[in-house]
């Protein structure tokens, strides 16, 4: 209990985010709008860690590095994917994962 | 109510519809508009539970770093004008009930599952402590972490560089 917040408002709340992650990343057919569903989880799963740090183990710090950990590897591939996009667009002239299939066969 | 409480309502609200408008949302940079609220209200719920370091963090990485860096791409590779297409009916079926039944799996555990929080003090997150932990190497110490977190990035941004250059021919 955090001062009237329990830990379980959270982990719904963190639930929810995740599975409409979950349906952005099957349903869209942009590669960025993709991306963004990625972010959304992975934000998700943040919220997760610091909750259980901050309610279950506050004398310890392992939640909060996790996610400072979790948004360098965030940035690190919202880079890595964003400069692959725009190699792709430029090749291609359009960015559907579903017209992308230059390798396919 | 409590102001705790308030705050937190507000917050999750917040989140969950704007992460609904972010996977739906017909019109690209809307979208990433509506991605920059959920991150932001993330970094208040991370301010209310008092983790300030990890909130400014998010603040200035997610939002001032990533969205930024996606609205550049969106603006590089898409016409902002027009909307996406819309999905085919059978797919938005079948991934809303692979959302909704697991996400009702998934609370229905949280639910069920007895959480026993803890009454110990909290160690604090200022950035003094944060800092001795990083370079520290002994028990509850995360110097080789940071070192293969440093190393990733440099090998991101290397990467992500050649990816984009331009080629030659």
């Amino acid at each position: 209990m955090f001062e009237g917040v329990p830990l379980t408002w959270f982990l719904i709340v963190a639930t929810i985010m995740f599975f409409i992650g979950i349906y952005g990343f099957l349903v869209r057919k942009n590669l960025i709008t993709i991306l963004m569903s990625l972010e959304l989880i992975l934000n998700s799963v943040n919220i997760n860690f610091v909750a259980f740090n901050k309610l279950l183990y506050p004398q310890h710090m392992e939640g909060m590095f996790f996610t400072v950990f979790v948004i360098a590897v965030a940035a690190a591939e919202a880079s890595v994917a964003i400069a692959i996009i725009i190699n792709i667009y430029r090749r291609l002239i359009n960015i559907d994962v579903e017209r992308i299939d230059e390798m396919k066969y | 109510m409590t102001t705790n409480q308030f705050m937190f309502f507000l917050f999750a609200t917040i989140i969950v519809v704007f992460s609904v408008l972010t996977v739906t949302s017909r019109r690209i940079l809307r979208a990433a508009t509506f991605l920059l609220f959920v991150l932001v209200s993330t970094a208040g719920l991370y301010f209310m539970l008092k983790f300030n370091f990890l909130a400014a963090i998010q603040l200035t990485l997610y939002a001032g770093g990533i969205v930024v860096l996606i609205i550049f791409s969106i603006l590089l590779t898409s016409q902002i004008a027009e909307k996406l297409e819309q999905p085919a009916l059978t797919k938005k079926i079948f991934a809303g009930l692979a959302a909704v039944i697991g996400a009702s799996l998934c609370i229905y555990t949280i639910l069920l599952y007895n959480f026993i929080p803890s009454n110990l003090p909290s160690i604090g997150t200022n950035v003094d402590t944060i800092g001795q932990a990083l370079i520290s190497t002994g028990k509850y110490g995360y110097a080789l972490p940071f070192e293969v977190i440093s190393i990733l990035l440099l090998s991101a941004m290397i990467g992500s560089i050649i990816v984009a250059k331009k080629r030659k021919d």
